[in-house]
């Protein structure tokens, strides 16, 4: 009982946490494309409740900012407080990439209210980290369910058949555990093309992830289908006349539900990660399309590491989908044990 | 002697597999190093099409292969287009960067990792098991990204750290102290960065490992003949929680060239990690083949040392050299 308990736990923390990048366009204030060239750089802005009088306000208010000399040195300007507006109308979006809305979770108007700051563009750091979230998941998500049909694929093939194809596929398997993976996926994505449009690059991305990683899933699979074909029920069936596929589809595929379950809880934050160590190193998605790895890729300039911190933001967004994902790893590795 | 052919037989094979394939995706690969110069006004076509003839990259492609596994075997591994000279010898002063740093970085790692996990198993469920476990598990949450990121951040501004390259430009004129000095303070981020990511893992390994072993009926009657406590860990359980642990340990030694990549391309470490992701963005092709290669090459060794450690630590293995 405790370990569904667990496990319901992981699942509703990790549901949450990507309902809100799914939803990024509802929390976030702007359109992650939305420049304003006048504001490069600028520091995450403050949300006050006492004003300079010292009065207290119970709607949280900020000041907009005022260039001071430089470039990117801003100010407070404390003449004009800015009331923060729940659940207001902004710029236009799609909700889920369907409903059209206008919807935001908070707004400001007269002036932009940029929480988390801005980029060289004076993008909105905020909405660019929750637009960027739904590339880079997505890509996991997408990688980790190629990896694991190709994985389901041959590792039953091999386990089910048996013999020279079980031979040939399991010689093929060692060759690609032997392969340094990030040096297997820079390689890959070296012979395709660089210059392509964001979807494309986006699609070819999730290609060259979800295909270097099939090795060990189709390993671990062979082993169960190995041992399931075996189990006494199945040889039972077989005893009655059940056709394969029958006995492949109705008996032996479902007992590896757990090994593919526990692998996609370990492969998406593995394939989140490539996507963004690709897209940091300018491999992966371009701009002006956001991903959490892009998005760190000017910190490689050193002047933008050291005045501007909080380029490094998107970095720390990630953290808690780690976390989410190996707690509910280890909880299906709980839940999944005394089954076996 | 038997058993140790047969791996390295495989050993072989498995690299000549790695070859044919990385160079079979490369050569489909549509587009080569001198497609940008067909895009430039001021390079005649003829010159483009010199070029690709001088470099052979309008033969059919088994005779390019060929000729290819020809130049690896004088160690040449090709010939880089960007460099303008063999591969090869590019790719070893990058390899021996790389393998300074991360050779450091693994036997810091594993020292500190071998105490941790034995200690967390002997005090399993006590407090110093729950502290080395909130470490590693706090460790694994924060992706390699993250860390090497907010490394550097934490450097450039503290300004405590250099923040990039091997020693600074003035290293010749310092004092040998101070040169020494100088090297440290250089790796200190990138080891840092390294032996933190691999720690959570080898602490893990080291403790289930000794977990399993510590409540073996042996090691009970060694307690209850009261041999002393260190001795007891290291010199009789240690050696029986081996097996999975000098898999690992040849898994380390494999990914001494690949495992880096990213801290060095973070922290503009010239090792091989940068010159790869150079090489891919102009498309130097046999530099990127050889630097797979390369790196596949030591994951090859490092299992082989691993499977040679194991048949050497483990007696039931040699019995029975067919099994793997």
């Amino acid at each position: 009982m405790t370990e569904h308990r667990q496990l319901a736990k992981w699942l509703v923390a990790l549901g949450a946490l990507h309902g809100v990048i799914a939803c990024a366009g509802f929390f976030a204030p702007y359109d992650p494309l939305e420049q304003d060239r006048g504001r490069p750089y600028a520091p995450p802005m403050k949300l006050h409740f006492r004003d300079t009088q010292g009065r207290f306000h119970m709607r949280p208010f900020f000041y907009p900012l005022r260039e001071r000399g430089s470039v990117d040195q801003y100010d407070e300007d404390f003449a004009r407080a800015m009331p923060l507006k729940f659940f207001a109308g902004g710029p236009r979006y799609r909700l889920l990439g369907l409903v059209p809305c206008r919807l935001h979770l908070f707004g400001a108007s007269g002036a932009r209210i940029c929480l988390l700051g801005t980029d060289g563009y004076g993008r909105d750091e905020l909405s660019r980290i929750l637009y960027g979230g739904q590339v880079s998941l997505l890509a996991g998500l997408l990688g980790s369910g190629i990896t694991l049909l190709f994985g389901l694929g041959i590792g039953t093939a091999a386990g089910y058949y048996g013999g020279w194809k079980d031979e040939v596929l399991m010689r093929l398997t060692e060759l690609f555990l032997a392969l340094p993976w990030l040096y297997l996926l820079l390689g890959l994505r070296a012979f395709l093309p660089l210059a392509v449009s964001p979807l494309e690059a986006f699609l070819l991305i999730v290609m060259v992830i979800g295909l270097v990683g099939w090795a060990r899933p189709a390993r671990l699979i062979r082993g169960v289908v190995l041992s399931a074909k075996e189990r006494d029920f199945v040889r039972a069936a077989r005893g009655f006349g059940a056709p394969e596929g029958y006995l492949l589809l109705r008996h032996v595929l479902p007992q590896t539900s757990s090994v593919l379950l526990t692998q996609a809880a370990i492969l998406i934050p593995q394939y989140v990660l490539a996507e963004m160590t690709l897209s940091f190193l300018g491999l992966g998605v371009p701009e002006p399309l956001a991903s959490w790895g892009n998005l760190l890729a000017n910190l490689q300039h050193y002047s933008i590491l050291v005045s501007y911190w909080w380029m490094y933001l998107p970095a720390v967004a990630m953290v808690p989908f780690f976390l989410g994902y190996l707690g509910l790893a280890s909880a299906l590795q709980e839940w999944t044990a005394p089954s076996k | 002697m038997r058993f140790v052919l047969r791996r390295m037989a495989h050993a072989a094979f498995l690299l000549f597999g790695v070859s044919i394939l990385t160079y079979l995706f490369a050569a489909l690969a549509p587009g080569d190093y001198f497609d940008e110069m067909r895009l430039n006004p001021q390079i005649a076509p003829e010159t483009v099409v010199a070029l690709r003839a001088q470099y052979q990259l309008d033969r059919p492609l088994p005779l390019r292969y060929v000729r290819w596994l020809n130049s690896v075997m004088h160690g040449d591994l090709g010939y880089s287009f960007s460099y303008n000279s063999p591969v090869g010898p590019l790719l070893l002063v990058r390899a021996r960067n790389t393998l300074f740093l991360t050779l450091t970085a693994t036997l810091l790692a594993w020292g500190l990792a071998l105490p941790l996990g034995v200690r967390s198993a002997e005090y399993l469920g006590r407090l110093p098991d729950s502290l080395v476990s909130w470490m590693t598990a706090g460790l694994l949450v924060l992706p390699d990204l993250a860390l090497t990121l907010g490394l550097l951040l934490f450097a450039a501004r503290s300004g405590w750290f250099p923040t990039g390259g091997v020693v600074s430009l003035d290293f010749n004129s310092l004092s040998p102290i101070n040169k020494l000095r100088d090297l440290v303070l250089h790796m200190t981020l990138p080891l840092l960065a390294l032996v933190l990511t691999a720690l959570p893992l080898l602490v893990r390994h080291v403790r289930a490992a000794m977990t399993g072993v510590l409540d073996a009926p042996f090691l009970r009657a060694a307690r209850g003949h009261g041999i002393p406590r260190h001795r007891l860990l290291y010199r009789y359980a240690l050696p029986a929680a081996a097996n999975p642990l000098i898999s690992l340990f040849g898994f380390s030694i494999g990914s001494l060239l690949s495992g880096s990549l990213l801290v060095e391309v973070v922290m503009s470490w010239p090792g091989l990690g940068p010159l790869l992701v150079e090489a891919i963005l102009s498309r130097d092709l046999y530099v990127v083949i050889g630097g797979v290669l390369l790196s596949t090459l030591f994951l090859v060794i490092g299992n082989l040392i691993a499977d040679l450690l194991l048949y050497w630590a483990d007696p039931r293995i040699r019995a029975e050299p067919v099994a793997k």
